[in-house]
Order: structure tokens, then C-alpha cells, then sequence
């Protein structure tokens, strides 16, 4: 069985409320995969309809080719790493670590063997005999992952693992899982609702938002070319101002002519799309060139590696701009006037 | 002393004073009136001797451990998945269940003894059904013997035991159960290598405030018993009331009480503890 996870238009409804759509998926063996989405979003039903928790109502979940739709979850030979761990608080670290060999009758060398390799991989070699409770959070996590490993699953399942640990240690199990990911070559699918933890390991991204995929693609793809507003502010910071068409020629605030690479307007009005750290600040005022506006610093907040403005511009419009504070980097006060400009490049337009 | 704990001992008191007044000073009253008579402690005992080495006290005890042992097993083995029930059911179910176990203790033990006379007597209910059913010729000997005695107790107790087991079956995360099950265990596996172990101390608990309850049953025995199924309660009421030998009724008081409060004291360590994390 190879590592290939297929969703065929999967749907699954609770009462009247349909908690996911019609989503499919083609994730080819050892891809990092990542289900990114607001709670309520539908991320963790598709994620239990891949473990074989849900059974959805419509579709086909298939497993390295198989349709496993209604097998259940221990015929599906799946690592999972769940959100609280579930460590059970009976068995210490090697029997937690041992239970998916022990349930399918390893021999005891085999157990043995692959539980010490396992804890070598998380770094946990000589907490064998500590329970659970003994353990700070993040040790829990390495146990959660090793466990989810022994087996050599083809296919590894995680949901918000690292949600509960703190910033610091979160980097680092993000790079371990990462590691370990790459090194035994295995498919995981990934559920979080932290953007940053989503554009950082994984290979694509699916957003998901109202039960449906918003968007899919590798991880600067969506973050620099989202099709909607929601995958634009969703991912990070986002300018979204409105514009108007004007004949061939689209208007911004104060009527400026605007130029995108990407995106049409499907109706006479619409959004543009620039990331704050792709618009520039220059002092003075503009002249009448596209993508060149005119404004007033509103707010300059000094955040160390960058500066953060806020301006405005014409029709009550404020801008985000981010500017790295390197070498030599004007800065501009609060009240100063300025001139924003970025290429058409790093914008899209959005018909919504 | 903190104020809060001062208003914990103002909350306990009346129930306190209760305890003092009605249990613990009648009991040591009785207890030092009875064993004050002896000349010496030498007299004291021999008498003694006689008292809990004679042939009906051991034959009494081994009794009232035997039905103790017997109904603690029953309700162990009935209360287990009727626990196991109501700790996964919801809603009306839920109600309804709680209900069929804690109803009949709203009334008394002699009124539901009674209750059970008429089901199990030789034209009682049972006999009458399997009789004219055809599926016995003679009635069934169900009462005034040691079946009658067991069935009356198992009855007793088993709130006791649901109750207990049910604290412990709802303490543990169904999210375990759920990660053994995607982890490739079976549902069997899941019962015994995470449900239970989870639930032991419950267990452990239920079986010990069962028979404790057991050993010290009166009302249930002496109804529903033959000549056979002479408990210890039994045995320091007849001393009391008819050979109105009050020092061996003490002494046999003493011998209960001790050995209660020893399980107790075993019990209070499991029943405090919670699940294991």
C-alpha cells in the first residue's frame, strides 16, 4: 500500500447543518499537508473522516488507492497524533509507546526494537518507565509523536498537536516533526488554525472555510495569489481596498489608476489585493503614475525587525504598509505626507 | 485557624453532634456497661474465649463473610454494565436509568424485603409463572434459605456499586478510548487494555463499601434466611434481646466494628483517589 490519501467529494452533515461539502483531495505519498482553517471550518470532521471516526454521508475517503470509506479506524493503519495527546495515564512512556504494536501481537524484540528507535527520534531515550503525568507538555507531545511513528505508518494524521505548547517550544517540535516527516518519508496531513505554523511546514496548504476548500496550493502560492478575500486576510496581514472600473482602466482611492497582475473584477466594483510588506513608503507627494498614491502617516509603530505604518489614503482608505528597518531605512512620523506605491506584480484584484 | 476551614467544621457540626449523640455514645456506652463487669481481666478473657472461639461464632462468621463474598461478586458482575450504561448514556436514558437505581431507595429496606417475599415465595409470583409455564413441576425453593438471602442483598447493594462504578467510568476521557481505537485496537482491546484499567480503582472501591455494607447486614438475613443464614448482626441482636448476654454481644460488636473499619480504612484510599492521570 502506498502513502496516497484521496477525499472524493466527501460531504458529512450533522441535522440540517452540513459540516463539510464536497471536498476532495489528491495528496500524493510523503507530502506534508496541511488543513488550515477558523475553527468551526470543517478541518478536524474532514481530518475524522480520514481516521475513519465519521463515516461521511456522501463520497469516498481512499487509503494508497483502497476505498477504506467504512472501515473502521484500526483497519486503516494510521499513526494519529491527537490535539490532548491522549496519552493513557496507566502505561509509562515505552507500554504508550508500544500500544499500536502491542494491540497488532508484535513479538516482544520487534516491540522492543521500535520503541527504542521511536524514543531515539524524539529524543526521549531514558524516560521509558516515566508516566504521563510526569511529563512536562512538550515531552507529552514527543511521546504522542513517537507513538504515532513506531508503527512506520505510511500515512501519519495530526490534529493541532502543537496547540497547546508555548511559542519557543512549538519552533522546535515544528522543525522535529518536520525532520522526521522527511526522514521516514511518510504522508502527513496536518490540522491547525495558525497560519504561520501551516506556511512553515508544509508542502500545500488546503484553507478551508464554511465546510469547503477556499483554496489549495503550496505555501507562497496561496499566501502571495489568493483567490478571495478570505484566503487573503485569513493568511497574514492583508490590504483589501476597494477599487471601481472605469472604462479599461481601474480606479483606486481618489480615482488613481491602479494595474494588477492578477485577478479580473467581475463587476464594476471590487477589491485590490497587496501584502503590507510589498508596499513602499516614500516621503513626499506622488505624481499620477498607476499604482502610485498619495497619503498621510496616521500611525508609525515600531515592531524591531520592521516598522508598521498606517496610512491614509484618499476616500477614507488606510493602508498597511510593513518596511524592514534595514540599513539606512527613512522612517516617517505620524502626520507626515507620503507616497505609497507597489507593482503590479504583488497585487490582484478580487471581484469580492 | 483559617476561616474557611472554621466554616468547613461550623458546616459539619450538626451532622457531627448527630453522629456523637446517636451512634458513638450509645456504642461506647453499651460497650464499657458490658465489658465493666468482669472482676478481672483474666475472667475477662476466658470469657472471651468462649465467646469468639465457640463453634457458633465461627460458623456465623464464616456466614456473614461467605454471603458477603457471594452478593459482592453479583453485584459486582450485574453493576459493572449497568454502570458502564449509564456512564455513556444521555438524556432521557440516562434519567431513566438513574432512576430504576436510586428509586427504591426512597423506600424503606423492610418494605422492599417484603416486596421481594411475594416474588419469590412458593406461590409467589416466579414459581407461579414457571409453573404455568410448564418449565418446573414442583415450586422453587427460593426463600428462607441462603439463594433467598443473596438475591435480597444483591438487590440492597447494587446502587451502591452502580454509583461507585459510575464516578469512575465517567472520569475517564472518552477521547483515549477513541485514540485506541484509531491506534488499530479492537473494541475488546479498548475494554481491557484502557476501559478497565482505568476503571480498577472504581472497582476496587465498589467491592469494598459493598461488603462492608454486606457483613453488616440485618434486616434481609432475618427475613428472607433460613436457620442456615445466621449473620453476625443476627447473632449480636439474639444476644442482646433473648440470652440478654450483653458482654458477648459486645465482644462480637467489637470484632464487626474492627473489621469494618479496617476495610474502610482501605476503601477511603481508593474511593478518594480519582482516575489516574
Amino acid at each position: 500500500m502506498s502513502g496516497s490519501v484521496d477525499l472524493d467529494a466527501v460531504t458529512k452533515r450533522y441535522g440540517s447543518e452540513t459540516v463539510v461539502a464536497g471536498v476532495s483531495l489528491v495528496i500524493p505519498e510523503g507530502e506534508f499537508f496541511t488543513l488550515l482553517g477558523p475553527s468551526g471550518s470543517g478541518k478536524t470532521t474532514t481530518l475524522s473522516m480520514l481516521a475513519g471516526f465519521v463515516v461521511p454521508d456522501e463520497g469516498r475517503v481512499l487509503l494508497g488507492g483502497q476505498d477504506m470509506t467504512r472501515v473502521p479506524p484500526r483497519g486503516r493503519g494510521l499513526g494519529m497524533v491527537f490535539q490532548n495527546y491522549a496519552i493513557f495515564p496507566h502505561l509509562n512512556v515505552a507500554e504508550n509507546v508500544a500500544f499500536p504494536l502491542t494491540v497488532k501481537g508484535a513479538s516482544k524484540a520487534e516491540i522492543k526494537a521500535r520503541v527504542a528507535e521511536a524514543l531515539a527520534m524524539v529524543k526521549l531515550t531514558g524516560f521509558e518507565t516515566r508516566y504521563a503525568r510526569q511529563l512536562s507538555g512538550g515531552q507529552q507531545q514527543r511521546v504522542a509523536l513517537a507513538r504515532a511513528i513506531v508503527g512506520h505508518p505510511k500515512v501519519v494524521l495530526m490534529d493541532e498537536p502543537l496547540g497547546a505548547l508555548d511559542k519557543n517550544l512549538r519552533y522546535h517540535m515544528q522543525v522535529e516533526i518536520k525532520e522526521i516527516q522527511q526522514r521516514l518519508g511518510m504522508t502527513v496531513i496536518y490540522v491547525t488554525h495558525d497560519q504561520e505554523e501551516a506556511l512553515t511546514m508544509s508542502d500545500r496548504i488546503a484553507i478551508m472555510n464554511h465546510g469547503r476548500i477556499a483554496q489549495m496550493g503550496p505555501p507562497r502560492e496561496v499566501y502571495e495569489n489568493p483567490e478571495s478575500s478570505f484566503v487573503a486576510s485569513f493568511l497574514g496581514e492583508a490590504n483589501l481596498v476597494k477599487v471601481r472600473r472605469d472604462g479599461e482602466t481601474v480606479r483606486g482611492p481618489g480615482g488613481a489608476p491602479l494595474v494588477a497582475a492578477r485577478g479580473a473584477l467581475s463587476a464594476n466594483e471590487g477589491l485590490v489585493f497587496v501584502r503590507p510588506e510589498k508596499v513602499k513608503v516614500a516621503a513626499g507627494t506622488a505624481e499620477l503614475r498607476p499604482n502610485h498614491l498619495p497619503g498621510q502617516v496616521l500611525h508609525a509603530s515600531f515592531l524591531g525587525n520592521i516598522m508598521r505604518y498606517a496610512v491614509s489614503a484618499a476616500d477614507g482608505a488606510t493602508f498597511f504598509c510593513d518596511v524592514a528597518n534595514g540599513a539606512g531605512t527613512e522612517i516617517h512620523r505620524a502626520g507626515d505626507a507620503v507616497t505609497l506605491s507597489w507593482r503590479a506584480e504583488d497585487s490582484r484584484l478580487l471581484g469580492s | 485557624m483559617p476561616l474557611g476551614r472554621l466554616a468547613g467544621w461550623l458546616m459539619l457540626a450538626p451532622a457531627l453532634a448527630l453522629l456523637f449523640g446517636v451512634f458513638l455514645l450509645p456504642i461506647g456506652w453499651f460497650l464499657a456497661g458490658s465489658l465493666t463487669d468482669f472482676a478481672s481481666f483474666a475472667e475477662f478473657w476466658e470469657e472471651a474465649q468462649d465467646v469468639l472461639f465457640s463453634g457458633t461464632i465461627l460458623r456465623v462468621l464464616l456466614n456473614t463473610n461467605g454471603i458477603g463474598a457471594a452478593v459482592t461478586l453479583l453485584v459486582l458482575v450485574i453493576g459493572y454494565p449497568v454502570s458502564y450504561a449509564l456512564s455513556r448514556a444521555k438524556g432521557l436514558v440516562f434519567t431513566a436509568i438513574l432512576l430504576c437505581i436510586v428509586l427504591p431507595y426512597f423506600t424503606s429496606t423492610i418494605v422492599r424485603t417484603y416486596a421481594w417475599m411475594v416474588l419469590l415465595g412458593r406461590t409467589g409470583l416466579i414459581n407461579q409463572i414457571l409453573l404455568g409455564l410448564g418449565l418446573i413441576d414442583a415450586p422453587l425453593e427460593l426463600m428462607y434459605n441462603r439463594t433467598g438471602v443473596i438475591i435480597g442483598m444483591t438487590y440492597v447493594l447494587l446502587p451502591y456499586m452502580v454509583l461507585t462504578l459510575f464516578a469512575a467510568m465517567k472520569a475517564v476521557d472518552p477521547r483515549l478510548l477513541q485514540a485506541a481505537e484509531g491506534m488499530g485496537a479492537s473494541p475488546a482491546t479498548v475494554f481491557f487494555r484502557v476501559f478497565m484499567p482505568l476503571t480498577l480503582h472504581g472497582v476496587i472501591a465498589g467491592v469494598l463499601i459493598t461488603f462492608i455494607l454486606a457483613i453488616g447486614f440485618f434486616v434481609t438475613p432475618a427475613l428472607m434466611g433460613g436457620p442456615d443464614d445466621i449473620m453476625i448482626a443476627m447473632l449480636i441482636e439474639r444476644e442482646v434481646e433473648l440470652t440478654q448476654n450483653w458482654p458477648a454481644a459486645a465482644m462480637m460488636t467489637i470484632v464487626l466494628l474492627v473489621v469494618t473499619l479496617l476495610l474502610y480504612a482501605v476503601y477511603s484510599r481508593f474511593a478518594d483517589r480519582e482516575a489516574p492521570r
